[in-house]
């Protein structure tokens, strides 16, 4: 089975999944324990809602232009 | 393909950590942060090894096989333009003169990629040219060509080194890394993914940066809106620290030249930036044009300028509104407003104009994020490099090497050509980026080197495609004369400033008024040269014009399509929202 070209908007959904993970994933860290970065608007915990937003971006863009097979 | 990635960025994130050792520097990075960065070089990488088994023939390796979508070349078009320096160097604009800064992402772009996809790309298109200077030997001869070339090669690279020069800065200033180790790693990352891949490697990780450069820069605009009040509070605060100038509004003190930051007058704008600067750059300058002519259709051809052209109109949200951010938000440890000065002012505990966006980053983005913003800045370095060596790949190898070196070459060794040019265009980037480091402003830099070399090429290029009698002698003529009227004129205020207000004719113009009146005069001279001698010298017969010449050209008719997939129609739909902006923020 030969698998056919992959998009590049795959390559930006893998990329987007990869950093909206690792965002969020920190983001959820520093609200359970409380450890805050310091900077401004901390209160606003933007490593969740950007890491979330950047995820389910690159989710989306993964299942929409995932390489399929010929 | 994602554990694999996982694996080796986290190898190389343990791997890079040993070389990052910041001394004083704004910001530290976390481990995650690291990482963030190393699955970045880890993604463009792989794009380009992937991509190396489409890179086999000239066409795939300088024209991406002539196979992008509209999207594609659309995105690949603003993002090849979206360096560093973009993000940086404008922001510090913005900072120093305010929203007029914004003017070179709408008057100084929207018009000019309008034009570019709905007049101009035809042309290009249908002549079925390699390259910009390609067109030049088809419509002027060979002499024309080897000028353009030349003094496109040579561009190319000082761009290059310009923003190679940007992103080093920025790396040392956010997180105290050496240099030469910033420079190192970000350039052999691109020569590897150029080289392999070619135009193609280089279209798909624009493409990807484009994204990741707002997905990196986004926060900062919206967290920092957040914090000041929103726009009408900006404007308030502005007014209250700095209430001698008018920073907010883009035409309102433009009738004199005393009246607004920059020191230019509305002239300067409209025809010098609107007109000459922007058309020259967005319709001849290869770097972008390159990415237009690897469309699949000459409909994709001419929608791709469009859709950059929508992007292109929102940059300034993720790039002049953070320098105006900065003028209220930066603040020293004791309170008081910080105030930014220029690279030559620089002294213990001060910051440049150009550290405005990278001191917002620090103090909005903690651990993650922030690497998501650096890797921002390191991707705009790098679309913007990216774009330079495969412009000048292209041009050395189908312009001076095919022609004048190996005419019988073949398609094989023309694509090893091309690779080995790629690295040499790095290399010698390299070498420049040191050169530029005592250049007064990057920005400043920057635009002089358009207008020597872009504005008369536009002046060139009109002639040729609009005006039948427009002959080789005139157009050789008019483009050595009008580069030589530019850098005799910037010579000319180096040596002697007062003659700025010969050239700019005000005692008040400032450098960036100098650069827009300059770009003038230097089209003038090209275009009054290429009438004279062409009216002198004998014209090519209509049947040579055929495919090169407005009104010589027929235009392939592509069938209807519905309103949503005409170009006119969105073009119409941009230009109006281009004047609505421009209305909002008189």
């Amino acid at each position: 089975m030969q698998s056919s070209t992959i998009p590049i908007w795959f390559f930006i959904g893998v990329l987007l999944t990869i950093y909206g993970a690792l965002i969020l994933g920190y983001g959820i860290f520093e609200f359970m324990t409380g450890h805050y970065a310091n900077v401004e608007l901390v209160h606003y915990h933007a490593p969740i809602w950007w890491g979330a937003v950047l995820l389910a971006l690159g989710l989306f863009y993964d299942f929409k232009f995932r390489p399929t097979a010929k | 393909m994602i554990p694999l990635l996982t694996t080796a960025a986290a190898h190389s994130a343990a791997s890079l950590a040993l070389f990052f050792q910041p001394s004083t520097s704004l910001a530290h990075l976390s481990t995650i942060d690291v990482l963030v960065i190393a699955v970045y070089f880890a993604m463009v990488l792989w794009i380009g090894f992937y991509l190396k088994q489409q890179a086999n023939t000239s066409e795939e390796f300088f024209m991406a096989g002539r196979e992008m979508t509209a999207w594609i070349a659309g995105l690949s078009f603003v993002s090849a333009n979206l360096g560093s320096l973009e993000l940086m160097g404008w922001a510090g604009s913005a900072y120093q003169y305010g929203i007029l800064a914004a003017h070179w992402y709408w008057i100084g772009a929207i018009p000019a990629m309008l034009f570019l996809g709905l007049i101009m790309m035809p042309f290009y298109y249908v002549s079925k040219t390699h390259s910009v200077p390609g067109y030049l030997k088809l419509r002027f001869g060979e002499s024309s060509r080897v000028l353009a070339a030349v003094s496109f090669g040579f561009m190319t690279i000082l761009m290059s080194g310009v923003n190679m020069f940007a992103m080093a800065v920025v790396m040392k200033v956010v997180l105290g890394w050496d240099i030469t180790f910033s420079i190192l790693v970000s350039s052999l990352a691109v020569a590897l993914y150029v080289t392999l891949g070619g135009l193609r490697s280089a279209i798909f990780n624009e493409v990807l940066q484009f994204v990741l450069i707002w997905a990196g820069a986004l926060l900062v605009p919206i967290l920092g809106m957040i914090q000041v009040g929103g726009w009408h509070n900006l404007q308030t605060k502005i007014l209250l620290n700095y209430h001698n100038q008018d920073y907010t509004h883009m035409w309102r003190g433009m009738g004199h030249f005393a009246d607004n930051p920059m020191g230019i007058h509305w002239t300067g704008i409209v025809f010098g930036l609107g007109f000459v600067i922007s058309f020259g750059y967005w319709t001849t300058d290869f770097l972008v044009v390159q990415r237009v002519l690897a469309a699949n259709s000459l409909r994709s051809a001419q929608m791709a300028p469009i859709i950059a052209s929508v992007f292109k109109m929102a940059v300034p949200f993720i790039v002049i509104l953070p320098g105006l951010l900065g003028l209220v938000l930066l603040t020293n440890s004791d309170g008081s407003i910080m105030h930014l000065v220029g690279e030559n002012a620089m002294g213990p505990g001060l910051h440049s104009y150009n550290e405005v966006l990278p001191l917002l980053m620090v103090r909005y983005c903690g651990p993650g994020l922030l690497g998501l913003g650096i890797t921002a800045l390191i991707a705009g370095f790098m679309s913007g490099m990216a774009g330079n060596v495969s412009a000048f790949s292209a041009v050395w190898t189908y312009d001076i090497y095919q022609p004048h070196i190996k005419k019988n070459a073949t398609d094989k060794h023309l694509v090893v050509v091309g690779r080995w040019a790629t690295i040499l265009g790095v290399l010698v980037s390299i070498g420049t980026a040191y050169l530029v480091m005592h250049a007064q402003g990057i920005m400043d830099y920057v635009q002089a080197l358009f207008s020597f070399f872009i504005a008369p090429l536009l002046g060139t290029i009109l002639a040729g495609m609009f005006w039948k009698r427009a002959t080789s002698a005139g157009g050789f003529w008019g483009l050595l004369a009008g580069t030589v009227t530019s850098v005799s004129l910037y010579a000319w205020v180096k040596l002697e400033p007062s003659a700025l207000s010969k050239v700019a004719f005000s005692p008040n113009a400032k450098d960036m008024a100098e650069n827009m009146y300059r770009a003038l005069w230097s089209f003038v001279v090209c275009v009054s040269v290429t009438f004279i001698v062409s009216m002198m010298t004998k014209p090519k017969s209509l049947a040579e014009l055929s495919g090169l010449v407005y009104g010589q050209t027929p235009i392939p008719n592509e069938g209807p399509v519905p309103l949503y997939k005409n170009h006119w129609f969105w073009a119409s739909i941009v230009i109006v929202v281009f004047f609505i902006l421009n209305i909002i923020f008189w």
